[in-house]
């Protein structure tokens, strides 16, 4: 490609949605940290994930802020061999509300 | 029958499938209960948009006098794309700008909102910012569902679900299991406002006219997958999506948003969105992964319909009609079976896949059963060949005191080089067989 978009702003796509976050009880949870930090190589959800919910910090762990998740599934379809993501939808009416869709 | 009933049907989910099917049950005078986890139906739903009027008609044949429309479709454009080129075809028809237009573009908060307005008006109840926890089961017999609200336990002689691609209510009662990688697509898209005028002068239309361009090629970095552009009255929707597998193994690791940027970014893709003001960007997965991978969609006391049960036809970039299509199916598998006075058992729901079965839902379905396996098996469809076409392309249009003839001998050797005779004829006869 001759024109790559090397760093593109995820936080400026977020910015633009609208949410309706359900604070302290987050909807999706890494089930074992340890998995994720010791067993899994590849942590695709940290790039798959479309919104970066998902970050591989220095030390190899996996760190999960769902304030900005778009409710797609992928993180919990990627995590074939570990199934290491609980997945619940946010509580009625909480999570992205899409304005346009 | 059930004791505890409250309804006779719970729909869960207010999109496509869902309204298709709570309006129809409401319209023949049942007392339908229908679930939305979203502040307003259309609040968690995503889709290119493009809404073929067929299955709407048969449900609500007036839709048009003032369904949230965008544009109608009079041009069709198929794009291959290389780094900085395209090669494609446009086809552009009056047939297709004559009303009873055939196919929109819609935006799908307004668009389900409506619709569910028209569910309303039919009868049924629509309770929205609830989430359906879990179905309530009395042995393998579905009798109603948990909602995450105070006392939110409704029973009902049916309930269907129309719960979206997740599947997550069929896949905790043990349905079915969890959805693969390479049974469903990620896709990212954003919507980018811009004048009316200035969409009508770049996309060559006037008035609600409309044009789509589909594309294949590089942008996809060799991933299965496809990207788009759709007009609609005041803003451009341009999205992406490739196999989520295809993400899984891409040994360059890229993100979804940085695919769609890169799209953003192509040449023959920057002028048509330039100045456009981004409103929203939205994800969702796309069950692609066609007949074989359909789960059971019937048991005691429950349906799937819609991207619950798989019902994509990727080949033709088509859902929204095949949820509407069997969301209605549905419905009039539980009308029937009630006018008749059957219990709503497995033997009873049965008549839905037989009705599926007959209609263009499951022969185009198994039509494409192939299709997913076969680009899977052979990335060159997405990597080789939009290089090698519009290469050949830039070679014969370029004039440069080269004699045709050693063009096109240079352009077949570019093709043998890269596929060889044997390969380049399996290819043709793969995506025959594929598509016959």
């Amino acid at each position: 490609m001759s024109v790559v978009a090397s760093s593109v702003n995820i936080e400026e796509k977020l910015f633009q949605n609208r949410y309706r976050v359900d604070s302290g009880r987050p909807h999706i949870r890494i089930k074992q940290p340890d998995v994720c930090a010791n067993e899994c190589v590849n942590q695709a959800c940290t790039y798959i994930c479309p919104a970066s919910c998902y970050t591989a910090e220095g030390n190899g762990k996996v760190t999960l802020i769902t304030d900005g998740c778009l409710e797609c599934g992928s993180c919990r379809v990627v995590c074939t061999e570990f199934q290491n993501v609980d997945w619940e939808y946010p509580r009625g009416g909480h999570g992205i509300l899409f304005k346009f869709g | 029958m059930n004791v505890n009933k409250n309804f006779d049907a719970i729909v869960v989910g207010a999109g496509p499938s869902g309204n298709a099917c709570a309006y129809t049950l409401a319209k023949a005078g049942l007392k339908v209960l229908q679930i939305e986890r979203g502040e307003y139906p259309g609040s968690k739903n995503v889709q290119g948009a493009i809404l073929y009027a067929d299955a709407l008609e048969r449900i609500i044949p007036d839709f048009r006098d003032d369904a949230p429309l965008e544009r109608h479709i009079i041009e069709q454009r198929m794009w291959v794309l290389d780094d900085t080129s395209f090669i494609g075809t446009h086809f552009r028809s009056e047939e297709a700008n004559k009303p009873p237009y055939n196919r929109y573009t819609i935006l799908r908060a307004q668009f389900d909102k409506w619709f569910s307005s028209k569910v309303r008006e039919a009868g049924a109840l629509v309770i929205c910012e609830t989430t359906v926890e879990e179905l309530l089961l009395d042995g393998d017999r579905v009798i109603g569902v948990r909602c995450d609200r105070i006392g939110g336990e409704v029973y009902a002689d049916v309930v269907v679900l129309a719960d979206g691609v997740n599947s997550t209510l069929a896949r905790k009662a043990g349905f079915h299991g969890e959805i693969k990688a390479r049974d469903v697509a990620l896709a990212v898209k954003e919507i980018l406002f811009l004048p009316e005028d200035v969409i009508q002068q770049r996309f060559n239309v006037k008035g609600e006219e409309g044009v789509v361009i589909e594309l294949v090629g590089k942008v996809t970095e060799g991933m299965v997958g496809t990207g788009f552009l759709y007009t609609n009255k005041e803003s451009l929707t341009i999205g992406i999506g490739c196999m989520l597998d295809g993400f899984k193994s891409n040994p360059k690791r890229t993100s979804p948003y940085v695919l769609l940027e890169n799209l953003k970014r192509h040449p023959s893709i920057a002028a048509l969105i330039e100045g456009g003001e981004m409103k929203e960007y939205c994800a969702h997965l796309i069950p692609e992964g066609g007949y074989n991978a359909i789960p059971k969609l019937f048991g005691s006391g429950w349906m799937i319909v819609g991207d619950s049960g798989g019902f994509v036809n990727a080949a033709h970039r088509e859902g929204s009609n095949l949820a509407m299509t069997t969301g209605r199916l549905a419905a009039e598998t539980i009308i029937e079976a009630r006018v008749a006075g059957l219990e709503m058992n497995e033997k009873t729901l049965k008549a839905y896949k037989d009705k599926l079965d007959a209609s263009f839902v499951m022969k185009d379905l198994h039509k494409y059963r192939d299709m997913p396996e076969v680009l899977h098996a052979n990335p060159q469809f997405f990597t080789t060949y939009p290089g090698l076409i519009n290469r050949a392309a830039q070679t014969m249009l370029t004039v440069d005191g080269v004699d045709k003839k050693t063009k096109e001998r240079e352009i077949f050797k570019s093709f043998r080089g890269s596929r060889g005779v044997a390969g380049l004829l399996g290819d043709a006869f793969k995506l025959w067989r594929a598509f016959r």
